[in-house]
């Protein structure tokens, strides 16, 4: 199938892209890396009258840090975090992340912002941001809003943005050196999206101790106080969690996200496949 | 084995084939433009079965949108078998009355590119009244929930049975065991999918259609009979195919209406299948349901064999295999390379509101082997046994062959059980069943997997005649032409898509010509310029093509070696053919196969009196003495880990011993096996076409169906 017509714009800046999108009146669509909404396009799920191109915007493009954290935009592409371009502000999980997202010729092109704004539950940046409790910067006619990853998303598919609105960036606060995490995710084939994702953070020092049932049917399913899970491994408690992520009724989903816990786990006690 | 110049029979030749296509200069159908060309896009069915209570075109596009009413003067595929019993179906180009599966094609739609014309496919209105979907291949025969073509009575294609008394079979055999086996339906996925380009032209009075066919003689015959044209007014060209697998095995609907359009507009039209057309609107394969029974001695000895065996055939008969092809075949073929006393087989070709079905690699085998091979793993257990011991108990042996199976089937040769020792030697199975008893330390199983089978090749008239189908293969043909520069032009009916007869034919007409490869040209592909052939399938054209091509090298060696005789003034059988040249035993006279052409195109006058006025070309035909078929045959080993906690499967190891006879090019013949492995792979743990209670694929896109891809497949094979 061929994408029906639209138009296509590249704005330079933020204001003109949301200018952009205010004009469409719900008809216009973002495009960066274009590694899912090609596809769609293509298919025609997705039939829009106008493409804003983003990638022309220098700020969505860049990445800042303070003491205290590190912002992305929007437009970073997976490779570039795999490649150890940005500060490491995560003790080393983004990159991990990103070296495992899909095949490297979508990481050439796809982006994080792109990945967190198509909020498909089985991708890898909608479960370890928030695993990692990160901050959306959203962009609108108003102005700029700040949202938790966890609030960004509303269900499969499904975000806070407004028609008129844009992914400007990510704030991720900054990990401290005694943090460690653990990261799984089983994919039938190389380079699909997860069947199952388990995640979990411990950072003492910030007080931090996070699990993340991820490709749940929607939106990550974060356990705040982990420490049942993440510390110890106690089966029950994160059966809990499994359940509490909507998956307790089918016995595939059940263990599947079960394994991807304990696995996870083993991996940020440094042992385990 | 080495012909006498290094590039004959049995030489690894790198592929003639790779300089284009290696190079991305290869020629498909979606590389070919037409100045004014159209292209179409098809309006498909959404929904598995209804009944069409009207089609709406959209205003201002009437001209545009064409449907079974406006193909009036068009019959129906109509694919019929002499089985006695077999129900055919009318599958007509575009839907008439009712639509039988989801991705049926409606209407069709042309614009100047595929966007707009899927533009306007948008647009057109049809209006359906649903009718219950028959989804399941048992229940459609034995409880149907609606019936698929009404006038049948029934949702049954075809029943056999071949019967055998079983009473005393059932109170004396001590192993008795029963099962029930399913294999998915799938999805051939070649990576090139179909395209079809027609032109009328005016000054032959004849269609020319490009279309990424694997039997070009065969789409043109159908041609002819649906749209009522001789057969000389049609033109089928099959350029570059990427892939067939049986999937291009078939007269298209979609090929009837772009005939039909190029002449009712005056102008090139195009279709190209995307990937999703791919997957659920055309074929699919292999959805097999076996109630098996098998009874053995308790020393694993084979009793015998009785079977309710269910193929889901889909909604319609497809041109030129039929829907009682794959059914007919797993009766003929469930015994294996086994042998037996008693066998009893029961086979329903049910009809379903699904794509219909084509054979793919191997008719009917895939399904078969493995209904069987876990019955052999089933006795091994009950009689305490090691796998491999009971197929050893069982196989044909070399001392009997050649031997008549209990199906009539003819093996012509082989050491089975040789195939089995060697791939479990390979393999070393000592090894990984003391690795099995000391457990893995990351609380994976490893398993061990065994599988035989012998396959016929190159079916002939006889195994094909008694089903009727609308094409029986009888002989092979091949035209050769030594050219006036020496070069050797072959032309065969067949189509070459991965089969690489462009190196092999040359290695063939090498070793008998003595011509070198690179001064050989093979023509495929087009019935303009290649004899009748009934095309590229079931493992033929080495034998039957690749007979055709040896037979006329021959031929024209004679021919060759009469002219030059006489012009050396030697007896012909003093003379050789090595090397491109024509030399006289024994002495160092000689010419070279082009100044043998050059005399007889250029220079008659030096031609003695008497020479065969045929000249140096040639079209002759090939048969087998017999035309029972080959069967070669094989063992494969497997070793797996099998993670218990995710279901995940890693292929530690692989094995595979087969005899392929004498081997062409033994590299074109790995080709063939890692392909058809790495397609087995994808058989047994990724690939399913699934369908919901509606009739609904579920598995539109290739995020949804995964064939195996390159870090599921094993490093390396070591193959014997």
């Amino acid at each position: 199938m061929k994408a029906a017509a639209f138009d296509y714009e590249k704005p330079a800046d933020v204001a003109a892209a949301v200018k952009l999108l205010s004009g469409a009146q719900g008809m216009g669509k973002v495009i960066a890396g274009g590694q899912s909404l090609g596809p769609m396009l293509n298919l025609r799920l997705a039939q829009p009258q106008l493409l804003v191109d983003v990638r022309g915007i220098a700020e969505m493009c860049a990445v800042t840090e303070t003491p205290e954290a590190l912002t992305i935009g929007a437009c970073v592409t997976h490779a570039r975090i795999e490649d150890g371009k940005l500060p490491d502000a995560t003790r080393g999980l983004l990159p991990a992340v990103a070296a495992d997202i899909a095949y490297r010729a979508v990481r050439n092109r796809g982006t994080l912002g792109g990945s967190l704004a198509h909020a498909d539950p089985a991708a890898d940046w909608v479960n370890t941001l928030a695993l990692l409790d990160a901050v959306a910067i959203l962009q609108g006619p108003a102005g700029r809003r700040e949202l938790k990853v966890t609030e960004f998303m509303h269900g499969p598919f499904a975000t806070a943005l407004a028609e008129d609105e844009l992914l400007v960036a990510v704030r991720i606060a900054r990990l401290s050196k005694a943090a460690r995490w653990g990261y799984y995710k089983f994919c039938r084939k190389t380079g699909e999206f997860a069947e199952a994702i388990g995640a979990m953070l411990v950072d003492p020092e910030r007080k931090v101790c996070r699990a993340v049932v991820g490709a749940t049917t929607s939106v990550p399913h974060v356990v705040a106080d982990a420490r049942a899970i993440a510390e110890r491994f106690m089966p029950d408690e994160a059966l809990k969690a499994v359940e509490a992520a909507g998956l307790g009724d089918d016995p595939y989903e059940r263990q599947m996200h079960f394994a991807a816990l304990k696995r996870a786990a083993a991996r940020m006690h440094g042992g385990g496949s | 084995m080495e012909g006498k110049s290094g590039k004959g029979v049995g030489a690894s030749l790198l592929r003639k084939e790779d300089e284009r296509h290696l190079r991305g200069r290869g020629e498909f159908v979606g590389d070919i433009q037409r100045p004014g060309m159209l292209e179409a896009a098809f309006v498909r069915s959404p929904v598995a079965h209804a009944r069409i209570k009207g089609i709406e075109k959209p205003a201002g596009f009437e001209d545009r949108v064409f449907t079974m009413d406006d193909l009036a003067d068009v019959k129906a595929i109509r694919a019929v078998t002499a089985i006695k019993g077999f129900k055919p179906s009318d599958m007509w180009p575009l839907a008439r009355g009712k639509v039988r599966h989801v991705g049926e094609p409606i209407a069709v739609c042309v614009a100047a590119t595929r966007a707009e014309a899927e533009d306007i496919a948008a647009q057109v209105y049809v209006d359906f009244e649903e009718l219950p979907a028959v989804v399941d291949m048992v229940e459609a025969r034995t409880s149907p929930p609606s019936l698929v073509h009404e006038e049948w009575g029934d949702n049954v294609f075809l029943e056999t049975l071949v019967d055998d008394d079983f009473t005393a079979v059932r109170a004396r055999a001590p192993i008795k065991l029963r099962r029930h086996v399913r294999t998915a339906r799938q999805s051939m996925a070649p990576m090139e999918g179909r395209g079809v380009l027609c032109e009328w032209n005016t000054r032959l009075g004849q269609l020319e259609m490009y279309s990424s066919a694997q039997m070009p003689h065969i789409n043109r015959s159908g041609l002819s009979e649906c749209l009522g044209l001789d057969q000389g007014a049609i033109r089928v060209i099959a350029p570059d195919v990427g892939g067939g697998f049986g999937y291009k095995g078939i007269l298209l609907s979609e090929e009837i209406c772009l005939a039909w359009l190029s002449r009712r507009l005056g102008r090139p039209v195009r279709w190209l299948e995307d990937r999703r057309e791919q997957l659920v609107a055309s074929t699919n394969c292999r959805e097999h349901d076996y109630d098996i029974t098998i009874y053995a001695e308790r020393d694993g000895r084979l009793i015998g064999i009785d079977c309710d065996a269910t193929v889901d055939s889909g909604a319609y008969s497809l041109y030129p295999f039929s829907a009682c092809l794959e059914g007919a075949q797993v009766a003929s073929i469930l015994p294996g390379p086994y042998k037996m006393e008693h066998f009893r087989c029961h086979t329903w070709s049910a009809c379903t509101n699904k794509p219909p079905i084509l054979p793919y690699r191997g008719v009917a085998r895939t399904g078969v082997c493995f209904a069987l091979e876990l019955m052999m793993d089933a006795v091994a257990r009950e009689a305490g046994m090691e796998p491999y011991e009971v197929r050893l108990a069982n196989l044909v042996l070399p001392s009997e062959m050649p031997y008549d199976n209990i199906t009539k089937k003819h093996f012509d040769s082989g050491d089975y059980p040789e195939a089995v020792r060697k791939a479990v030697a390979a393999i070393d199975l000592p090894k990984w069943r003391a690795r099995q008893k000391a457990g893995e330390a990351d609380g994976r199983r490893i398993g061990v997997g065994l599988s035989v089978y012998c396959e016929q090749g190159a079916h002939g008239t006889s195994v094909y005649s008694g089903w009727g189908i609308p094409m029986v293969p009888g002989h092979e043909q091949c035209f050769a032409r030594l050219s006036p520069d020496g070069v050797l032009e072959l032309r065969i009916g067949a189509q070459s898509h991965g089969q690489s007869m462009e190196t092999t034919f040359a290695q063939v007409a090498n070793e008998i010509l003595g011509v070198d490869p690179d001064k050989v040209r093979l023509i495929h592909g087009d019935t303009a310029l290649t004899p009748y052939s009934t095309g590229t399938w079931g493992s033929r054209c080495a034998v039957m093509s690749g007979g055709a091509v040896a037979t006329a090298a021959r031929e024209i060696a004679q021919r060759v070696k009469k002219i030059a005789g006489k012009l050396m003034e030697v007896a012909v059988e003093d003379l050789v053919l090595e090397d491109g040249k024509v030399k006289v035993a024994g002495t160092d006279k000689q010419m070279t196969l082009a100044e043998v052409a050059h005399v007889w195109y250029r220079a008659p006058q030096r031609l003695p009196a008497d020479v065969d006025p045929g000249g140096l070309e040639a079209t002759v035909g090939y048969k087998p003495q017999r035309d029972t078929g080959t069967f070669s045959y094989a063992c494969h080993a497997v070793v797996v880990a099998v993670d218990p906690e995710i279901g995940h499967t890693e292929i530690l190891d692989y094995v595979i011993v087969e005899d392929g006879g004498t081997l062409i090019n033994p590299m074109v013949v790995d080709g063939q096996i890692y392909g058809g492995t790495a397609q087995g792979i994808g058989t047994a743990l990724y690939e399913e076409m699934n369908y919901d209670g509606e009739g609904q694929p579920l598995a539109s896109t290739l995020a949804d169906y995964m064939p195996p891809d390159r870090p599921k497949c094993p490093n390396r094979a070591s193959s014997t």
